[in-house]
C-alpha cells in the first residue's frame, strides 16, 4: 500500500489562483456572473457542470485565452503566468514530428540540446520515446493526445488547465490517461485545474470539486479520499452519486417549476 | 471420377487467366503506362503520314519532326530559343511569384493590408492579362521587359489568391495553441501559418506554371525577336511545317516537366501530409 501525501504543502511547484468577480458576456448572454474562486497551489480541482454552464469559458478566462468582460485573476503574487493548457483536441502541428511538436511547449526556451534532451524526457515520461520521430498523422488519438500532455509537461509549469482532454478518448484510453496525468501531478506538484462533464472522472482524480450552474459556482466538494482510487470503490460512487444527483435534481427542480 | 476432372479442368482456366489478368494490372498500373497513350498517338500519326491519308505540306510525320529538331539543334537555333524562353519564364516566375506570394501573406495575416489592397487586386485580377499586349508593347517595346512584365502579371494572381486562402485558412485552433504556449511571432508565421497555407500556395504554383508558359507563348508568338513562339512564327512564314509542329510538342514536354518539377517539391514539402505518407507506404 502506497501513501501518497496530497495536501498542498507536498506541491511546492505549484502557484495559487485567485478569480475575483469574475464576469464573461458573449453578446447579450451572460455567462459568468461575478464568480470567485480560490485554488490553493499544487491542488487538484475539477471544474464539473451541465454543457453551456460556463465551466471552459471559466478555464479559458484564467488561461488568458479569452478576454474577462470582467474582475480579476491572481497567480501566487503576481498578475499572470505561464500557464499551460490541454485542450480537448490535441492540436498537434501535423507537419512537424513527435519531438518537435513536444518542444512547442518550451516557448522561446526551445532549441539547444538541453531544450531537446527535455522534450525527450517529457516524450519519455508519457511513455512515447520512440515515437519521437514519427509524424502525428502515423499515432492513434489516444497516443496524439499523449504526446499534448508531454508538451504540456515539458516546460515544468506552475499552472496546468485541462479542458476536457479525454472527452474524445475511448473508456480503456482514458482510464490510462488518467493514470498519467495522476502521476505526473503527484510527480511535478502543479496545480491542475480540470474542467470535464464526467463526474467519475472528477472524483477519481480531484481533491476538490466545484460544480458550476448559470455561471457561478454552486457548490463546492473536498473530496477526502486516498490515492490512487479504485474506480468502483464503494466511497467514489457515492460521491459520484451525489453530485449526479445534484445535477440531476437540478434540472428536474426546474423542469417541474 | 468425372466431376472431380471436370472440376480440376475448369479450375486451370481461370487460374491461367487470373495470372493474366495480374499481370496486365501490374504493367498498367506501373509509372511507365502514363507514356502508352501518347506513344500510340505518335504511332498512328506516323501511319497516316506514311499512308499519305494527308499532305505532307499540312502534316509532317513524326520522322519529319524529328529530323526538325536534329536540324535546328545541330545550328544552334533551337538551343538559342529555348534557352532565351526558359529565361523568361523563369524571371517572370520569380518575380510575378515572389510579389503575389509577400501580398497573399501580408494581406493573409493583417487586416488593415487586406483592407487597402484586396479588392483592387480582385478588380485587376478580372482582367485578362493578355490584353495588355498592345499597351505593353507601347510602354516597354518588344524587349525583354515586356515579356517579363506579361508573365509575372500572368502568373501574381494565382500565387496571390491561393497564398492569401492557404494563409486564412490555418487552423485558428493551432494558432491558439501556439499563442498560448508562448510560441514567439516569428517562429508562429515559421512553423505555424507558413506550413498550414503551403499545400494551398503549391495548388496556386502549378496554375501559375500553366499560366506562365500561355503568356510567354503568346507574347512571343505576337511581339518578339527570340525565343519558342519567334521560332514557330518565322517557321510559318516559310511553310517550314515540321518546325511549328515541333514548337507545339515542345510546348507539350515543357509543360510537363514544369509540372513534374512542382509535384517533386511537392512531395519532398509535404511529406508530413497523409496523402502522400500513404503513396509513400504503397510503394515499399
Amino acid at each position: 500500500m502506497i501513501i501518497v501525501e496530497t495536501s498542498a504543502a507536498a506541491h511546492p511547484r505549484g502557484v495559487s489562483v485567485r478569480a475575483r468577480n469574475l464576469d464573461k458576456s458573449f453578446g447579450a448572454k451572460r455567462v459568468l456572473r461575478g464568480l470567485d474562486l480560490d485554488v490553493p497551489a499544487g491542488q487538484f480541482l475539477a471544474i464539473v457542470g451541465r454543457s453551456g454552464c460556463g465551466k471552459s469559458t471559466l478555464l479559458r478566462l484564467i488561461a488568458g485565452l479569452d478576454e474577462m468582460s470582467g474582475g480579476a485573476v491572481t497567480f501566487g503574487e503576481h498578475a499572470s503566468a505561464a500557464v499551460r493548457v490541454m485542450f480537448q483536441e490535441p492540436r498537434l502541428l501535423p507537419w512537424a514530428r513527435v519531438l518537435a511538436n513536444v518542444d512547442v511547449g518550451l516557448g522561446e526556451r526551445r532549441g539547444g540540446a538541453e531544450g531537446r534532451a527535455q522534450a525527450l524526457d517529457a516524450l519519455r515520461s508519457v511513455g512515447l520515446e520512440d515515437r519521437a520521430k514519427d509524424w502525428p498523422s502515423t499515432l492513434s488519438g489516444g497516443q496524439r493526445q499523449r504526446v499534448a500532455f508531454a508538451r504540456a509537461l515539458v516546460s515544468r509549469p506552475r499552472l496546468l488547465a485541462f479542458d476536457e482532454p479525454l472527452g474524445a478518448l475511448d473508456a480503456l484510453t482514458r482510464i490510462e490517461m488518467q493514470r498519467l496525468l495522476e502521476s505526473a501531478w503527484l510527480r511535478d506538484g502543479f496545480t491542475a485545474l480540470l474542467v470535464t462533464h464526467d463526474v467519475a472522472e472528477a472524483v477519481t482524480l480531484a481533491d476538490r470539486i466545484v460544480i458550476i450552474e448559470n455561471g457561478a459556482i454552486s457548490r463546492d466538494i473536498a473530496v477526502d479520499l486516498p490515492r490512487p482510487r479504485r474506480r468502483g470503490a464503494v466511497e467514489v460512487a457515492e460521491l459520484e452519486e451525489q453530485i449526479l444527483d445534484h445535477l440531476l435534481g437540478d434540472a428536474a427542480g426546474r423542469a417541474a417549476e | 471420377m468425372t466431376n472431380s476432372q471436370g472440376a480440376l479442368i475448369a479450375s486451370a482456366g481461370p487460374a491461367a487467366d487470373v495470372a493474366r489478368r495480374i499481370r496486365w494490372r501490374a504493367i498498367l498500373e506501373s509509372r511507365a503506362a502514363a507514356w502508352i497513350v501518347p506513344l500510340a498517338i505518335v504511332l498512328s500519326w506516323q501511319l497516316v503520314c506514311v499512308m499519305e491519308l494527308t499532305p505532307s505540306t499540312l502534316l509532317p510525320s513524326p520522322a519529319a519532326v524529328i529530323d526538325a529538331a536534329r536540324r535546328l539543334t545541330l545550328n544552334g537555333e533551337l538551343p538559342r530559343n529555348l534557352g532565351v524562353s526558359f529565361l523568361r519564364a523563369i524571371g517572370g516566375l520569380a518575380i510575378g511569384g515572389t510579389i503575389g506570394f509577400l501580398f497573399g501573406l501580408a494581406n493573409g495575416v493583417s487586416k488593415i493590408s487586406e483592407i487597402l489592397a484586396d479588392s483592387t487586386l480582385q478588380m485587376a485580377r478580372n482582367i485578362p492579362h493578355l490584353a495588355l499586349i498592345p499597351l505593353v508593347i507601347l510602354w516597354l517595346g518588344i524587349d525583354e521587359e515586356a515579356k517579363l512584365f506579361l508573365v509575372s502579371i500572368g502568373v501574381f494572381f494565382p500565387i496571390y489568391v491561393n497564398t492569401l486562402h492557404g494563409v486564412r485558412s490555418v487552423d485558428p485552433q493551432l494558432v491558439e495553441m501556439a499563442r498560448s504556449y508562448g510560441m514567439p511571432r516569428r517562429d508562429l508565421f515559421r512553423r505555424v501559418v507558413l506550413p498550414g497555407a503551403l499545400p494551398s500556395i503549391f495548388v496556386g504554383l502549378r496554375y501559375a506554371l500553366g499560366v506562365m508558359w500561355l503568356t510567354l507563348i503568346v507574347a512571343e508568338t505576337i511581339a518578339a525577336q527570340s525565343g519558342l513562339g519567334y521560332m514557330a512564327m518565322q517557321a510559318r512564314e516559310f511553310m517550314q511545317v515540321d518546325v511549328v509542329v515541333l514548337s507545339i510538342l515542345i510546348y507539350a514536354l515543357l509543360g510537363k516537366f514544369a509540372d513534374s518539377v512542382a509535384r517533386a517539391l511537392e512531395r519532398i514539402c509535404l511529406s508530413w501530409h497523409p496523402a502522400f505518407q500513404s503513396q509513400k507506404g504503397e510503394a515499399q
